[in-house]
């Protein structure tokens, strides 16, 4: 079962409320996606942690129902 | 968790400096996340121990267990857990992973 671009960010948005969030779906199949991910939740955290985040916002799609989902996360250039 | 496992995986990271946990072998790899840290790995000249979770479906899970991180690729130096296959890639383009490696005084052999 794939997962929408919609409902991806809305459980990041769950987790994390001041994410912004872009979601590519790269190949157009509803199944590999790039999502970046923008958030002041992120600072004081290494990339391992961000990302963490993430997965844990998904609670554990990420690996099952979402085969791929390439993450960028980042601090807003003022944090 | 199987403990059993989770020892298998921390001896492995102990005692290699450079692990990576993929699907299918460095030469062959089975998926393209996998291959793209090969990749990196291989332009750097770094010498890691390549590890198939395909092979055994309980390290496939202990790993992710063990990093709490759930995806294969996972790549470790001396110990750690750095990332996976955007992570890596994030970082060997930004120079921060050649910085890592080098801190961690892993011997290294750029592709000319």
């Amino acid at each position: 079962m794939a997962m929408s671009p919609a409902e991806i960010e809305s459980m990041i948005k769950a987790a994390i409320p001041d994410a912004q969030v872009n979601i590519e779906d790269l190949r157009g199949d509803g199944d590999h996606y790039a999502a970046y991910v923008v958030s002041t939740a992120f600072k004081g955290k290494t990339r391992v942690q961000q990302h963490q985040m993430i997965y844990e916002a998904l609670r554990g799609r990420m690996g099952n129902e979402l085969h791929a989902l390439a993450l960028q996360t980042s601090l807003p250039p003022d944090a | 968790m199987d403990s059993h496992v989770t020892e298998r995986i921390r001896q492995e990271v102990q005692s290699n400096d450079v692990v990576l946990f993929m699907k299918g072998t460095p030469v062959f790899p089975q998926c393209g996340f996998s291959a793209a840290v090969v990749q990196v790995l291989s332009h750097l000249g770094v010498k890691f121990n390549g590890i198939d979770v395909l092979q055994d479906p309980g390290l496939r899970q202990g790993v992710k267990d063990f990093s709490n991180w759930p995806t294969v690729p996972q790549l470790y130096v001396k110990g750690e857990f750095v990332g996976g296959c955007d992570i890596v890639r994030e970082m060997f383009q930004t120079g921060e992973l050649q910085g890592l490696l080098q801190e961690k005084g892993i011997q290294n052999q750029p592709a000319a």
